[in-house]
């Protein structure tokens, strides 16, 4: 599980406070509101609606359905589903489930490190990319596999991967939103 | 005229949206009547997308790796002209996949369309629901489930009539029924292919549960990484609510029951039980010692049953078959059959169920095919990170419960993954190291710390840092947090070791005292090289290579300058001829 207490630097340092709609999470609070044993679902919704975890958000849940402030960061750092930072426009989650260590997912991994110059659990910054490994995507015969947005990608090889990477950053640049 | 297509979360991966997309569209070009149908997966992954045409006289036509170009051959010829293209038909060799099981918990996977009631009840389906509430009392329930032998299928492998017994006697109330769907195996897909293929099978499971025991209401904490099942699922008892299968006063009696789907966040912890229930009710998953056992104290503090998908789609089989049809299969203490998600090094990776008791060789050989490239079979993995390797001597070793156990690995909840002679045992102990160390809830001490300190180990042996004493050091902490862990976790968390140091010592002893890694994994102890009589001086791998650590000109053999080289691989998977070599 995460941790988030490293030296000096509590959360508000760690993560940012951006100015966020609250109004947004309305429609959920007002099926859950006073409902502590809600908490896991109000966060994953929360997370559908702003894409992350913000921290404004976080304060306000933790009013709203009655539980302290430490009890919401204790839940929303210790469950991997839950992101306390924004993420890129294109999600890449390779697997790192056993079938796919097994078929070589840690060399997908580095090759789309070095194709995108970031680090594993990163953001590219331009903001299009973020890399995350993740455990088993449940397609362990087309090992190795990853998943972009949604679609996952079988039987890959480092350069399949790469390849697949720079197919998506040509349509972006063609859209000219690059 | 019926057309069937494959999909599930594996067929999605491998192209099946695509493939219903042409089909759909050549059924509309055409202007011709075809039915078109969606099923789950057929547990044949490594042949997706399936399509399976169906005639009016009812033969069936299996086609397999289907595309958008092939649906179009097979609306020309074998749709409109009655010509099977046999091109692309499943062949008598891949057919033995599916003949070499027995079909229980995956009765229907594959075959009914799961958002479709009627096609479940078609298949005789709820009526085991039906004769349980209204033929037999809660106590006959549980006498039949103990009469067939059933033990969970989540891994412990614990006799579910006990547990739904220990429930019923329990004192409070209410009482409720809990579906375990987290499958944290990290290679492991059976739950959600049940899950994807079936529905209602599970639901009708749970239904039964709550009436032995006496429940009102029930819970399925799924992965919510499994987004599809999540929607079957919600799909499934919305259509049991309206037939009146899940609700108050089911089929006019006095029975009432109904279910809610929660959504797990991704914590392997989660599918313990007592970490489960914590996180049903909000908080943090951490488990607590037992007992109390959630059949006395469980979520929200009442007598709660939880089992496995797998366990509850096996039981209204049980109940309208009866229990000894279902001992009938098996051995002596495991009965029934068993599902495993077959997958690794294997040539037929998927999902297959076969009765308990068949060797181990069987399943990897006889049903998956044997291995990859025709490389020999090193070991099988069972149980994931709270299992263990089972080298290739102890392949005949069949597969039930307490055999299983006795080579050091565990039945688990049906991670099968096949490893041949490129898997490095002692990188795959600290790849399950990694993966406990980081799930471990940090709650109890032993299972924190002592997880940390053995993964250090590991990685140090990979880098070829490796001392002589670190075997010793590694069994030392592995026993220690095995007795000293609080669940199941950090109990079972040592097991990859502890198995590959038993079967595979020599392979540790070669990264330590050798600084080898015989399986040329570990990458700090290989280096890649060009063989200069094979190398044709195409400058491809020179081209590709992402460091540019490849130097040469036409006419002469390339030259990897090692400083440089990452050891990303790219030379080995794009040369031709073979000619880059591992050392
Ligand atoms: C760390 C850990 C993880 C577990 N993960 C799962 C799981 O993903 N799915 C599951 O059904 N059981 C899992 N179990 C086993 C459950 O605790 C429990 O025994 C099981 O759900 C009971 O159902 P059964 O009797 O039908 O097998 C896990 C146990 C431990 C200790
Ligand atoms: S191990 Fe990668 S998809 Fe299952």
């Amino acid at each position: 599980m995460s941790c988030c207490t490293s030296k000096g630097h509590g959360l508000e340092q760690k993560f940012p406070d951006e100015e966020v709609d609250l109004e947004a999470l309305e429609q959920v609070l007002k099926e859950y509101r006073g409902n502590p044993s809600s908490l896991i679902t109000v966060l994953q919704k929360a997370q559908d609606i702003y894409g992350y975890l913000p921290r404004k958000a976080l304060y306000h849940i933790a009013r709203e359905i009655g539980v302290k402030p430490a009890k919401v960061f204790g839940v929303a750092t210790f469950y991997a589903q839950f992101r306390l930072k924004p993420i890129g426009k294109h999600l890449i989650m390779v697997c790192h489930g056993t079938a796919c260590h097994v078929n070589g997912a840690e060399l997908i991994t580095s090759a789309l490190c070095d194709e995108l110059k970031i680090s594993e659990g990163e953001t590219t910054p331009d903001g299009l990319f973020t890399l995350q490994n993740v455990a088993c995507l449940g397609c362990c015969s087309l090992a190795p596999v990853m998943m972009i947005d949604g679609e996952a990608y079988g039987k890959l090889t480092p350069d399949k991967a790469r390849n697949v990477i720079r197919e998506i950053l040509r349509k972006e640049t063609a859209k000219g939103e690059v | 005229m019926k057309v069937v297509v494959g999909l599930g979360s594996c067929g999605i991966a491998a192209g099946g949206n695509k493939v219903l997309e042409a089909i759909k569209s050549e059924v509309e070009n055409r202007g011709i009547h075809v039915d078109v149908k969606k099923a789950g997966c057929i547990g044949m992954c490594y042949l997706e997308p399936i399509v399976e045409v169906i005639d009016d006289g009812g033969n069936k036509t299996t086609y397999v790796k289907v595309t958008p170009e092939i649906v179009k051959e097979i609306f020309e010829n074998h749709i409109e002209k009655g010509n099977v293209v046999s091109e692309y038909v499943l062949s008598e060799e891949d057919r033995s996949y599916i003949e070499g099981q027995k079909r229980i918990a995956l009765r229907n996977c594959g075959i009914i369309d799961p958002e479709s009631i009627d096609e479940y009840i078609e298949s005789g389906g709820y009526k085991a629901l039906e004769k349980a509430i209204k033929e037999m009392t809660p106590e006959r329930v549980i006498e039949e489930i103990k009469i067939s032998g059933l033990r969970g299928r989540g891994g412990a492998g614990f006799p579910t009539w006990f547990k739904w017994n220990a429930t019923r006697i329990a004192p409070g109330a209410p009482k409720y029924v809990v579906c375990n769907a987290d499958e944290g195996d990290p290679g492991a897909f059976m739950d959600r292919s049940v899950l994807e293929g079936d529905p209602h099978s599970v639901l009708e499971g749970m239904a039964i549960a709550a009436y032995a025991i006496g429940a009102e209401r029930g819970y399925i904490y799924v992965r919510a990484e499994y987004p599809l099942a999540i929607k079957r699922l919600e799909i499934a008892i919305e259509q049991a609510r309206q037939r009146g299968f899940l609700g108050k006063n089911i089929m006019g009696t006095d029975f009432s029951f109904d279910i809610t789907i929660k959504a797990g966040a991704g914590a392997f912890v989660c599918g313990e039980e007592t970490a489960l229930i914590a996180s049903l009710e909000g908080e943090r998953g951490m488990p607590r010692l037992k007992p109390p056992f959630p059949a006395q104290r469980g979520f929200m503090g009442k007598p709660t049953n939880i089992n496995n998908v797998e366990t509850f789609a096996n039981v209204p089989w049980i109940i309208k078959n009866g229990g000894k049809a279902f001992a009938a299969i098996g051995t002596e203490k495991s009965k029934g059959t068993k599902v495993f998600a077959l997958a690794g090094k294997v040539q037929r990776g998927g999902l297959v169920e076969v009765p308990m008791g068949i060797p181990l060789r069987e399943v990897i050989f006889n049903i998956g095919g044997g291995i990859k490239g025709n490389r020999k079979v090193k070991a099988v993995q069972l149980g994931g990170p709270s299992g263990g390797c089972i080298p290739e001597s102890l392949l005949d070793t069949p597969v039930d419960y307490e055999s299983i156990v006795k080579t050091g690995a565990i039945m688990g909840s049906g991670g099968m993954i096949v490893m041949d002679e490129t898997t490095c045992m002692v990188d795959m102990a600290r790849f399950f190291l990694d993966f406990t160390q980081k799930e471990s809830c940090g709650k109890c001490t032993h299972c924190r710390i002592g997880t940390k300190r053995m993964l250090e180990i590991l990685e140090r042996i990979c880098q070829g840092q490796g001392e002589e004493s670190d075997i010793e050091l590694l069994e030392e902490i592995a026993m220690n947090v095995k007795e000293g862990s609080l669940c199941g976790l950090g109990q079972t968390a040592p097991n990859p070791v502890l198995t590959t140091l038993k079967y595979f010592r020599h392979e540790y002893e070669a990264h330590i005292k050798d600084k080898k890694c015989p399986a040329k994994q570990c990458k700090a102890l290989i280096s890649y090289r060009i063989d200069p009589e094979k190398c044709k001086s195409c400058g491809l791998c020179a081209r590709k290579c992402p460091v540019g650590t490849i130097k040469g000109s036409k006419g002469q053999p390339y030259e990897i300058i090692s400083e440089n080289c990452t050891k990303c691989g790219t030379c080995l998977e794009v040369c031709r001829f073979g000619a880059v070599v591992v050392e």
